[in-house]
């Protein structure tokens, strides 16, 4: 399994990395094509192999340097498959995806609560 | 009993030795001179070989003129594979699980004729893992082995990984093989290469026990013996051989006087030695933060209710690793920590190693362990596994370092364990316990609660996503008695078990056993059958991969009128493998775009629901768009509680 474990990351800029401007199309096409979407979903809702990444919890600059040296078992990805810029567009679609509606909210979600 | 047979349908053309003996013991009930048989028109079915013409002139003039020497038999009133009907019905299988072979034809015949079809019933399947895996699904469900009938080769070989999942699942199957042992009676090529010197050697290595017969006696006593092994726990696989030429020729004069069927009395299972079961319950009472994980620990229904009662004893967390149903999962209790646990109590854990360490992760280059348990934690195990093993196939796991290892089987020792941990308990310690028990019901609730808010990102995506595909679901069958019978975890981001409130034994079946995939529809065809006597909704969440390698069985399930329901996980790839070829990929730094080549199940998309129409099902999809999936999922619940399967074709997201 692939848990992405995000506690406890330093936040600071890895080397090289540029500022947190995006295309968020275009990193929408590189989250499929790369295949980001196999643990985190489709709208980085997450699922048991990855964490939950949309909105994203992190800055560009932690994600980047989470992807480049990951702590759980999601396999690192270095410059050469997939460039500073490319996250940064990743980023930038990751932050097109708005929070969800509040659970208590939907009933088929609340009605699970107090059972 | 003598019954009326048609001339002609054991149509052996014996010597005359061998047929005035057969006629003087009384074996045929009609057997014509050849004069007689003359004066009927010798038959010869199309496409018989060229090997076997029909008698010349000259033949027949020869026998003309020794009409006493030759006597030729037809039928008989009492093959053997009749007694060895008598024999099966003493095991009272409900149903046989077979598709179709020349080599237990007998057996078949007998099964439907003179066994009426019932105690067991045929199982028509497409496919010999279909007839094994549906007995694996039936076994979790109702408590019994079904019997499954194959060749003793082709059918066996296509049987084979479904064996060794049941196998490894610890799941009684009871297969009867069929074989032409000697040469003399085998009819073509075709039995030549059916034919075998010991067929179940292939399956050896992952079956308990088998035997080769040779006579009906000897066929007797070794079913009865092989049934009380399959049915000791450890449960696992047994065969049978039935030699064709047992099955086809008359039951000979002197088992008719002496074959006789033992009695079955099945072993009680083994219990912890009481000694060992009371240091386990000095340490686990003694214990600050016990820890209770089980694996396959409740064997029958009545081990959920004795796995609630130790844990509501020493108020202990309880981890269910999902490969049985042992403990509600809105219990108080349901979950723990193993890493702050200081006695950890593993029961029926196959892969306690894997439970009590962490690997390097899958990023690093290299690998390492490391213990997730804290130090000086103590481990006990109850562990059947520990009676009985093999070594070829490794899914004995990882040696486990433990501090008491008790080798019994779990269930049957925990009444013992409970009644020794009552009377350790101190009242300082019930305090004690009551007062972690508390603790632990609030993080079990915080936990629920999370795993609910969670549930609400990607709500309205599509693909849909798996944790809206369970809620849906929950909503419409949370009324009914459900019986969720496919394995969710990880597949399915184990959704049902995060949301849903499942409490009893049939409500979660676990998985695979040996993760051999195309297990999961024909176990869920399988335990629909168990479920539908007792008139539950049996709910499937069907991979797609995984239905692709034998999806006749569909077919089984429209054919024998079994209520399923069946929702298609349709993430359109075999997506454990997508995601390690990505792992591979990022390894070698370079392609991390070509993960679906040879791992996508696309292009064409697979029509599941037109699939499910051929085999003669109700079947409705594909469903994209999350507002579909309420209404198709209420339609699809009225044709099962009609009595039919149908299956429901959702795109999902990957987990």
């Amino acid at each position: 399994m692939h848990k992405l474990l995000l506690a406890g990351l330093l936040l600071t800029a890895p080397a090289g990395a540029q500022d947190s401007t995006g295309n968020a199309e275009a990193g929408k096409r590189i989250y499929m094509k790369n295949g980001c979407y196999q643990c985190h979903g489709t709208v980085g809702q997450g699922t048991i192999e990855g964490a939950r990444i949309g909105p994203p919890p992190l800055s560009a600059q932690g994600m980047i340097r989470y992807v480049r040296r990951p702590a759980g078992q999601m396999p690192a990805f270095t410059e050469k498959v997939m460039s500073d810029r490319e996250l940064i567009d990743v980023y930038a679609f990751l932050k097109t995806i708005p929070p969800p509606k509040p659970s208590k909210d939907i009933p088929l979600l609340n009605d699970l609560r107090g059972k | 009993m003598a019954r009326k047979t048609p001339v002609g349908r054991r149509g052996f053309l014996k010597g005359a030795a061998g047929a005035v003996a057969s006629a003087a013991a009384g074996a045929a009930s009609l057997a014509i001179s050849t004069q007689a048989a003359e004066a009927q028109a010798p038959e010869r079915a199309v496409g018989d070989h060229a090997a076997t013409p029909l008698p010349s002139a000259a033949l027949s003039a020869n026998e003309k003129s020794s009409p006493a020497a030759r006597v030729d038999v037809y039928t008989t009133d009492r093959p053997g594979s009749d007694f060895m009907v008598d024999v099966i019905k003493t095991l009272n299988f409900d149903y046989v699980c077979a598709n179709p072979g020349s080599s237990f034809r007998g057996l078949h015949e007998s099964l439907v004729n003179y066994g009426g079809n019932k105690a067991p019933e045929l199982i028509t399947c497409c496919h010999e893992e279909s007839s094994v895996a549906m007995a694996h699904g039936y076994f979790k469900v109702e408590g019994k082995p079904l019997m499954v009938m194959a060749h003793g080769t082709v059918g066996l070989q296509h049987a084979s990984m479904a064996i060794y999942n049941a196998y490894a699942d610890r799941v009684p199957v009871y297969i009867v093989l069929g074989n032409i042992q000697d040469i003399n009676f085998r009819r073509s090529d075709v039995e030549w290469a059916h034919s075998v010197q010991d067929a179940a050697a292939m399956v050896r290595d992952y079956t308990k026990w088998d035997d080769n017969p040779v006579s009906l006696g000897h066929f007797a006593e070794s079913s009865v013996r092989a049934y009380k092994i399959a049915m000791t726990p450890p449960y696992e696989p047994v065969v049978i051989v039935a030699d064709a030429v047992l099955q086809e020729e008359p039951m000979p004069e002197a088992d008719r006087r002496t074959a006789r069927i033992p009695k079955l009395t099945l072993s009680a299972p083994p219990a912890g030695d009481s000694g060992a079961v009371a240091e386990a319950a000095r340490m686990l009472v003694a214990a600050e933060n016990p820890l209770i994980v089980a694996g396959r620990a409740a064997r029958t229904p009545q081990g959920i209710a004795l796995l609630v009662e130790l844990a509501e004893t020493l108020q202990a967390a309880v981890q269910d690793r999902h490969f049985r149903m042992n403990f509600p999962s809105l219990h108080p209790l349901n979950g723990g920590n193993i890493a702050t646990a200081d006695v950890v109590l593993g029961l029926e854990v196959q892969d306690f190693w894997m439970a009590t360490h962490s690997m390097t992760p899958i990023n690093r280059m290299g690998m390492e362990s490391r213990p997730i348990t804290k130090p000086g934690a103590k481990l006990i195990t109850i562990y059947s596994g520990d009676l009985y093993g093999k070594s070829n196939y490794q899914d004995f796991g990882r040696y486990a370092e433990v501090d008491l290892s008790i080798a019994a089987d779990a269930e049957a020792t925990l009444p013992a364990l409970i009644e020794a941990c009552k009377k350790l308990i101190t009242p300082d310690r019930r305090s004690a316990m009551q007062a972690r028990g508390a603790k632990l019901a609030e993080a079990s609730k915080a936990a629920r609660e999370r795993d609910i808010e969670l549930a609400a990102y990607g709500w309205d995506a599509s693909p849909i996503s798996t944790a809206r595909v369970s809620a849906e679901l929950w909503s419409q069958i949370k009324n009914e008695d459900w019986s969720l019978v496919s394995d969710v975890n990880p597949f399915f981001s184990s959704w049902p078990l995060r949301l849903w409130d499942f409490k009893k034994h049939y409500q979660y079946l676990g998985e695979h056993g040996a993760y051999g995939i195309g297990y999961g529809a024909p176990a869920a065809v399988g335990a629909a059958l168990a479920n539908r006597k007792h008139g539950r909704l049996t709910v499937n969440i069907q991979c797609d991969g995984d239905l692709n390698y034998a999806p006749g069985v569909l077919w089984t399930a429209a054919h024998h009128r079994i209520p399923l329901l069946t929702i298609m996980h349709n993430n359109r790839a075999y997506h454990q493998e997508a995601m390690y070829l990505s792992d591979m990929a990022a390894r070698a730094n370079r392609g991390i775009e070509n993960f679906s080549v040879g791992t996508g199940i696309n292009d064409p998309n697979i029509d599941y629901a037109m699939m499910a129409k051929a085999y003669g099902m109700y079947g409705k999809g594909p469903i994209s768009d999350p507002k579909d999936l309420g209404p198709a999922l209420k339609d699809a619940i009225e044709v099962v509680k009609r009595g039919e399967p149908a299956l429901i074709d959702v795109v999902t997201q990957p987990r």
